[in-house]
Order: C-alpha cells, then sequence, then structure tokens
C-alpha cells in the first residue's frame, strides 16, 4: 500500500488557498442528501457536526457521554495559540509554523502545520463571535499570555477553563442545528465498529449504553473525532470514559495507526497517593514561571522539606539547564524529575515526586501576588492533597496528558478507508513526536471548522448518496462481530475485575513504554502483554447483561482495545530506533542525556497496518521532508 | 476509617427502587468520594453483586457529569466542590451517608445514582446560543467588550451544567441553570441581537421540560460547585420581562404558568 499524502504542489504558503479552490464542490440543494456520521463531540466533533449541519448535510452525532457538552476538551486549562499578532511581537502565520514544526521535534508533516497555523487566526475570530468569555484588557480588546515553547504572546484564554469555553461555542452551536433539525445527536452511544463496504465507510455499529441496543447506522462518509488514548496507562489526565475503541476497530477494518509510539507525559501532575487512585490531576505548566523544582540531595531523606537547610537541596533543572532552568520544556523536564526519582532522591510516602516549591517567589513578590496568579491552582491542589503549597511546597510527578499518534490521514484529513475522515488528536497529523502547550485546541478546532467542511465536500462529489439498507451483508457482519465480543466478555465468568486488569496493564505499558523505553524492556512487554490479554479473555468478570445500563461492560470492551493497542505502541516504540520528542529510547541519547534523533533513517511516519489477530502488523512507511524548517538538534542548556 | 453508605438502587426508570445498606472498611482519607464507591464497586463485583451504577467522567469538577446528593445535600455540600473533587479527609470513622441520585421530574433515573438530563440540552437547543454559522465572524478584535461585561459573562459561563441547582431546589426548578447561560450570552455584544428571543424561547422550554418555577429560595446557589451567583435569576427574570413587553415573534406561543 502507497500512502499518498496528497500535498497539494507549489509554495507552502499558497497550498491551502490553492487546494480549497480545486476540491470538488456539492451542490446546496445536494448536500441535504448526504449523511454524515460524526463520532465524538468534543472540540473537533461538535465543531465538524455544528459546521456540517450549517452547510444542509444531514448529520448524526455520537457521544458516549450524557451530553455533548462532557467531552474531554472541557477540561484544557491553559489556553489556545493563534497567530494573531495582536501584540506586535513578531508573531505571524510562519512562526506559530515554524515553532510547531520545531517542537514536535521534526516528526510532522510541514503542510498540515503550516494549514493549522494559517486558520489560528480564524479560529479565535469564530469563538469571540460565538460568545467565548475571552480574557480582555480593560480597553475592551483581546489579552494574551505566553506560553512553553514560543517567544512570543500568542495564547488566548479564557481563566483556566480556556478548553471548557471553546467547547461550550461549539457545543451551542451544535445544539442550534440540533434545534433546527439539521444533526441528530445521540447521547450515551457508543460506535463499536465500522461499516466498510466496496472498501469505503459507510457506516458504523452502535451500542446504546441506556438498554444496550445494538443499531446499524449507514452514512455517506464516517468522521472519528474521538479523542486519544492515554487511558492505555489506566492512570492519566484523561477523562475515566477517554478510549481507544472506535479508532482501534476503524484500525481493524483497515485504517492504518500512525506513530503510536508518541505519547506525552506532562511534568506536573499532583503524584499518586495509593492504589485505589483512579486518575491523575493536572497543574497548569504555567506554575513553573514562579516555582522552583528541588529534591533533598540524600537519597532516602524523609525529613519535612522545610526544615531541610537550601545546602542539602539539589534545584536540578537550575543545575543541569542553567540558561532555561525550570522552564524547559515537557518532556524534558518529566524525564529529569524521573531520573531523579529513579535514584532514590523522590519525595512524598510513595517517593515518586518531586517539589515544586513557591516559598523564594513568595517571598520576593508577596504573597498577594502569588495568589493572584495561581490562587485557582493553590486550591485545587490543597483541596486534593490537602497540603497548602503556600506554606509546604506542592509535590508534583509527571502523567500521561496526550497521545500524538492516531490515525493515519492525508492533507484533507481521511484515513486510508475512503470515506473515513479523523479529526484532533484521534489524527496522527500535526504535532509530531511532542505537542506544544495550546496546540491542542487549536488543532481541534481547525480540523472541525475550517478544513474537514471543505474536504468532505470533495469526497462526497465524487461519490453517489448512500441507497444502501441496513441489512446489507457487511452490516450484519459488524453487528454480529460486536454480539459475539459482548457475549465473550459477559460469559467469560472469570474472577478478576475489568478494572484490575487496565491496571496491571496500564503499569507494564508506563514502566516499559513510558517517560523513557529500551529494547530489552519493550521486548519484556511484548511478551507480558499478550499473556496478560490471554488471562483477560478468560478470567475477566463482568456481571449483568447486555440488554441493561451496564458499565462494567462499556469497560470492559474498552480495555480490550486496550490491550492490543499497547503492544502496537511496544511495537512501533521497539521499532523506531531513535529518541524524538516524547519517544525517548535510552539507547539513542547524546552524551549530555538529551533525545538523539537520526534522520537519516527514521525521518518518516511509522503507520501501521492491522493483518489479523496475532499477526504482526505491517509497517508502511509516509518519509517526512522539511522543505521550509530545517531539522536541527534542540538544545536548552 | 470504617464508613456505612445506605445507597439508591433502581434497576432502571420503571423499577421503585430502595435503599440498600453497605459497609466500607478501609476508607482512605486520601481517597477522592469516587474513589471510595470505586472500592466498593470492586468489592461487589468480586462477591457477585452488581456495581453501583454512577455518571462521572473528569473527575476533575469540570464537566459536570457527576453528582449525587450525599445526607441530602448536592454533591455532598461542600462549597465550590463537584462530588468527584471530595476527599473523604472530611469525613470521620463511623459516619452513616446516605447517598441519593439527583430527585426531579425532569431528570428521569436510568440507573441507580444516574440520570438522564437531557432536559438541559433541549434547553440550550432552543435558543442558548449565538448564532454565528462557521465563517461568518469579523476580526476577533473588531467589537471591544468592556473588562467588567466580559468577566461577569465569564462568571456566568463557568457553569457546568451538572444539576445539582435543580436536586437542591425544593421546586426542581432550572432557573439557576437557565439564568446563568442568558446571563453570559446577554452581557457580551455579541449576544444582543437574539436576547429578547433568547430569553423567551428557553423560559419557554424550561416550562415545556417539567422544572417547576423559581420563588427565590437560593437554595441552587447554595448548592452550585461553581458559584453561580442568585443574580443571573434576576437577569434573567428581566430579559424575560422585558422581551414578553416587546413584540414577540409570531412562531412562539407561550405555554402559560
Amino acid at each position: 500500500m502507497e500512502l499518498k499524502s496528497n500535498v497539494p504542489s507549489g509554495p507552502i504558503e499558497q497550498a491551502w488557498d490553492k487546494h480549497k479552490f480545486e476540491l470538488k464542490l456539492v451542490n446546496p440543494a445536494n448536500k441535504r442528501k448526504y449523511n454524515v456520521i460524526v463520532v465524538g463531540s468534543g472540540l473537533a466533533g461538535a465543531a465538524a457536526a455544528a459546521s456540517l449541519g450549517e452547510l444542509g448535510y444531514n448529520v448524526q452525532c455520537f457521544c458516549y457521554q450524557d451530553s455533548p457538552r462532557r467531552a474531554h476538551s472541557i477540561a484544557a486549562q491553559g489556553g489556545i495559540n493563534a497567530a494573531k499578532n495582536y501584540h506586535n511581537d513578531g508573531d505571524s502565520v510562519y512562526r506559530l509554523f515554524y515553532d510547531t514544526v520545531k517542537g514536535g521535534d521534526f516528526r510532522a508533516r510541514e503542510a498540515n502545520v503550516y494549514r493549522l497555523a494559517q486558520v489560528s487566526v480564524n479560529i479565535i475570530d469564530q469563538c469571540v463571535a460565538q460568545g467565548v468569555p475571552f480574557a480582555r484588557e480593560y480597553g475592551g480588546l483581546l489579552d494574551n499570555r505566553s506560553f512553553g515553547g514560543a517567544q512570543v504572546s500568542r495564547t488566548f484564554y479564557a481563566r483556566g477553563q480556556t478548553g471548557q469555553q471553546l467547547l461550550l461555542g461549539a457545543y451551542q452551536a451544535l445544539e442550534r442545528q440540533i434545534g433546527l433539525g439539521a444533526v441528530k445527536m445521540y447521547p450515551r452511544t457508543e460506535m463499536l465498529d465500522l461499516i466498510v463496504v466496496d472498501g469505503m465507510a459507510r457506516g458504523i455499529v452502535t451500542r446504546s449504553l441506556y438498554d444496550g441496543k445494538i443499531d446499524v447506522h449507514i452514512g455517506d462518509a464516517v468522521i472519528l473525532a474521538t479523542g486519544g488514548y492515554g487511558n492505555v496507562f489506566y492512570l492519566s489526565t484523561n477523562a475515566k470514559g477517554c478510549n481507544v475503541t472506535a479508532t482501534w476497530r476503524a484500525h481493524k477494518r483497515g485504517a492504518l495507526f500512525a506513530n503510536p509510539c508518541y505519547t506525552q507525559i506532562h511534568p506536573t501532575c499532583i503524584p499518586v497517593a495509593g492504589d485505589y487512585q483512579s486518575k491523575l490531576t493536572l497543574m497548569s505548566e504555567s506554575l513553573r514561571n514562579d516555582g522552583r523544582i528541588w529534591v533533598p540531595q540524600q537519597a532516602g531523606d524523609k525529613r519535612a522539606p522545610n526544615t531541610i537547610p537550601e545546602n542539602e537541596r539539589d534545584y536540578y533543572l537550575e543545575r543541569r539547564y542553567p540558561s532555561f532552568g525550570n522552564l524547559v520544556p515537557r518532556d524534558i523536564a518529566s524525564r529529569a524529575a524521573k531520573h531523579e526519582c529513579d535514584e532514590g532522591r523522590g519525595v512524598g510516602p510513595s517517593g515518586l515526586g518531586v517539589y515544586l516549591d513557591f516559598a523564594d517567589a513568595i517571598k520576593r513578590l508577596g504573597k498577594h501576588k502569588i495568589a493572584e496568579r495561581y490562587g485557582n491552582l493553590f486550591e485545587m491542589y490543597e483541596r486534593i492533597t490537602g497540603e497548602n503549597p503556600y506554606e509546604v511546597p506542592m509535590r508534583i510527578y509527571p502523567a500521561t496528558h496526550y497521545t500524538m499518534g492516531g490515525l493515519w490521514v492525508d492533507y484533507n484529513l481521511m484515513s486510508t478507508v475512503p470515506g473515513l475522515f479523523v479529526l484532533g488528536e484521534a489524527n496522527f497529523s500535526d504535532h509530531g513526536a511532542n505537542r506544544l502547550g495550546a496546540s491542542a485546541l487549536m488543532q481541534g478546532l481547525a480540523d472541525g471548522y475550517f478544513i474537514i467542511p471543505y474536504t468532505i465536500g470533495n469526497y462526497l462529489a465524487t461519490a453517489k448518496p448512500a441507497t444502501l439498507s441496513a441489512d446489507i451483508p457487511e452490516a450484519r457482519e459488524a453487528v454480529s462481530n460486536v454480539t459475539c465480543i459482548t457475549q465473550k466478555l459477559l460469559n467469560a465468568n472469570g474472577k478478576r475485575t475489568v478494572d484490575s486488569f487496565h491496571r496491571e496493564l496500564g503499569k507494564i505499558v508506563w514502566d516499559k513504554c513510558g517517560m523513557a523505553r529500551n529494547a530489552p524492556g519493550l521486548k519484556e512487554a511484548l511478551g507480558q502483554i499478550p499473556a496478560l490479554r490471554e488471562e483477560y479473555w478468560k478470567n475477566v468478570r463482568v456481571l449483568g447483561a447486555n440488554e441493561e445500563f451496564n458499565q462494567s461492560l462499556e469497560k470492559a470492551g474498552r480495555v480490550a482495545d486496550f490491550f492490543e493497542l499497547a503492544e502496537l505502541m511496544c511495537i512501533d516504540a521497539l521499532n523506531r530506533n531513535e529518541s524524538c520528542g516524547g519517544h525517548f529510547r535510552e539507547e539513542y541519547q547524546t552524551p549530555e542525556g538529551e533525545a538523539q534523533r537520526d534522520d537519516a533513517n527514521y525521518s518518516y511516519v511509522a503507520a501501521w497496518q492491522f493483518r489479523g489477530a496475532g499477526i504482526s502488523p505491517t509497517l508502511q512507511k509516509e518519509p517526512l521532508t522539511f522543505n521550509y524548517v530545517h531539522p536541527s538538534q534542540r538544545s536548552y542548556k | 476509617m470504617k464508613l456505612t453508605l445506605h445507597v439508591w438502587r433502581q434497576k432502571n426508570a420503571q423499577d421503585k427502587g430502595r435503599m440498600v445498606r453497605y459497609e466500607v472498611p478501609n476508607v482512605n482519607e486520601h481517597m477522592s468520594f469516587l474513589e471510595m464507591l470505586d472500592v466498593l464497586n470492586e468489592s461487589l463485583i468480586e462477591k457477585g453483586e452488581d456495581p453501583i451504577a454512577f455518571d462521572h467522567d473528569c473527575r476533575e469538577g469540570i464537566c459536570g457529569m457527576c453528582g449525587m446528593m450525599v445526607n441530602g445535600k448536592a454533591h455532598g455540600g461542600f462549597k465550590g466542590t463537584t462530588i468527584c473533587q471530595l476527599h473523604m479527609r472530611h469525613f470521620k470513622d463511623g459516619d452513616e451517608l446516605y447517598l441519593e441520585p439527583w430527585r426531579a421530574k425532569a431528570f428521569p433515573v436510568v440507573k441507580d445514582l444516574a440520570v438522564n438530563r437531557g432536559a438541559f440540552d433541549r434547553i440550550i437547543a432552543s435558543g442558548g446560543f449565538i448564532t454565528a454559522p462557521t465563517g461568518s465572524a469579523p476580526d476577533g478584535n473588531a467589537i471591544p467588550v468592556p473588562k467588567k461585561n466580559s468577566d461577569l459573562s465569564m462568571d456566568a459561563a463557568a457553569c457546568i451544567g451538572c444539576g445539582a441547582c435543580v436536586a437542591a431546589c425544593p421546586n426542581a426548578a432550572a432557573a439557576l441553570f437557565v439564568g446563568a447561560k442568558i446571563s453570559h450570552l446577554g452581557l457580551l455584544p455579541q449576544g444582543q441581537a437574539e436576547r429578547d428571543r433568547r430569553a423567551i424561547a428557553m423560559v419557554q422550554q424550561m416550562r415545556i421540560e417539567d422544572f417547576a418555577n423559581c420563588t427565590n429560595i437560593g437554595e441552587c446557589t447554595a448548592a452550585c460547585p461553581k458559584d453561580i451567583k442568585l443574580e443571573v435569576i434576576a437577569r434573567m427574570n428581566r430579559d424575560y420581562l422585558k422581551a414578553s413587553l416587546a413584540e414577540r415573534p409570531e412562531s412562539m406561543v407561550d405555554v402559560g404558568g
């Protein structure tokens, strides 16, 4: 299979405009004859469903939550980037493009990133028009702040709730289309299979979470906007329901999965407190502007932090990276914390934590100023840990936060299955091996509002409206596949709960394919994961029946898919004999311990093709070329 | 610590439902309330008993999916805290807790502690938006917004749609929820064109959905995990009254009440 990226020829600055003109259009009167299925209602899904409804398509939108407003985009705190240059500080589309390609450690497709930077400015306009209450200056104009990986102020924000406000904007636009009858919404409904007819995506099979009813939905195109797969680690900053099922089952129907080993670990999360822990909470990385990170010099030092004298502390980031100090990028800060804890200098009950200390900042600026800057975060920290960070240093530890890998898509955001489009975190396209802060919201909304409405028209203009019935053999086969998985889970009638398996799987993936990986560890994981998966299908206990509200059954199906994905992550990580961005192979580092890329051999997208259960997947490579931003070694010393 | 829970168990919307008693030994003070329920559910599954159904997702107080009554108080009754962010250090050994779902005619029980809040979505669909089709927006800085308005709008926009206000209200009214959206959009210049229409449509839909009238008791704002102020209800009433006096679109028929 040849991977055709379909990137338009010519100068990158003109590529998208030229492409938009060349894309075929669907006549307004014909749009209502096309049925488009959108799975997921986060920023990408809600924006796509609303925009396609406005254009006149018949849209059906699905989400597993009880309302489309709850998708996990809502939890993003910091902000959204846009190359508006409102501050006259030298920002431009080209600079945002440049920063994003470099931040992704030269593993993203240049043309996609350029287009993302281009449409970023339209996103802000669109959101303001919808009533998103962005922060403003006293003069009434939009305020900006700066964020990691950039030297300009280009981040727009709405207090610490930017994701929530952007999602509510998209959700309200979506609800308007629902009210007008252009979009039919299916909350508490989960996609469990993709229907492929003559090689084209023509529908999905869903299960109603209310009563277990299995339904077939036929459409002319299917859009997956189902988010990332961070919950493969069990503990992550994702919502509990986030899962890989929709994309994974599409992968098993022919969509290639790209770069699954690119996962982002965020350095500032609240450490794990006990084995009952169900999720991890992120503390905004803005805290690193004023907090100093340290551990005791002596391994195993159990003294209270305030009693450890200054000369017995190691401010290791300031020591190792004197020019960037506590503000090194996410991947570097995370690995450094892991290194300290691995050496026994970690703090807190588990020894998996480092201090983030505000004592100096409070002394310098006063408690009032710190409260003004971080008050809500300090409150949240105290609510969770019971400790007051104004008096005792915070304890932080890295946690899984975002996944850059996802289904492979071309420039039109179409996967290798014609008619199957993939948007937002669910695709692989724009962030390379590492995502910069405030770029996830930008990508989700760019894909949903400004890219898919153009590219889907081109596909539909060349396809005929569906006249398929829900009773075609391909649909029946997919339904029987879904029923079979459900029955197998219910009938296993074993001894262990779904969560106990998920925890064990998560620990393997975290230890062997987490912040740092090496070949022996990955090979070990590739032995452990299939063995645990085999036990899962024999020994899992899922009570109740399919025909009811059954939260254990929902989880059981998702964990089954995480098992298969986990294996592919390790295969991908083992194949990539280099370190880049979030993928750090211990064998490949510079003498100073930094990531060592191998551009000669690994400057490609690794897209994996499913070939059947228990058979090794086939690797397809999309070579990456950099005509504008030339690959260089990142240095933060 | 050891806790005794009395949990509302109801198989589905048709079932009558009843309280069931559970003992939870070994509760750790650092657990969140929902993690305590996870631990109980794990032990129920091991014993072959149906685990307790409850809604939750982000577990960081922003998605609005979780919510239940604890000893008659929405989200447990701690200021500015959703149940997923409530930690067990606020309870003590031997405590007896009564867990019930949101009780409101407009929120039918799905199972146990999970309810259907689709009524909130339908209220938003009736008018809780600014019509701005994709691509039609002017530059973001074209219309300055006074900082004060923008801040007040954001205060109201912080609503997470969890439904605690309805559950806490003796009338099961949705005035705080609807008022919050009317305030969020009505305080912005972009929201002016549809302000009258929005107020009428949303209030009308609120009545269709079986939410009762607000009688200014204020339980809603006390229970709100995002501290939405009572003022938003006053704003809703003002907008509704003003819009009712002005000429009304012909397509809108007031259902009374």
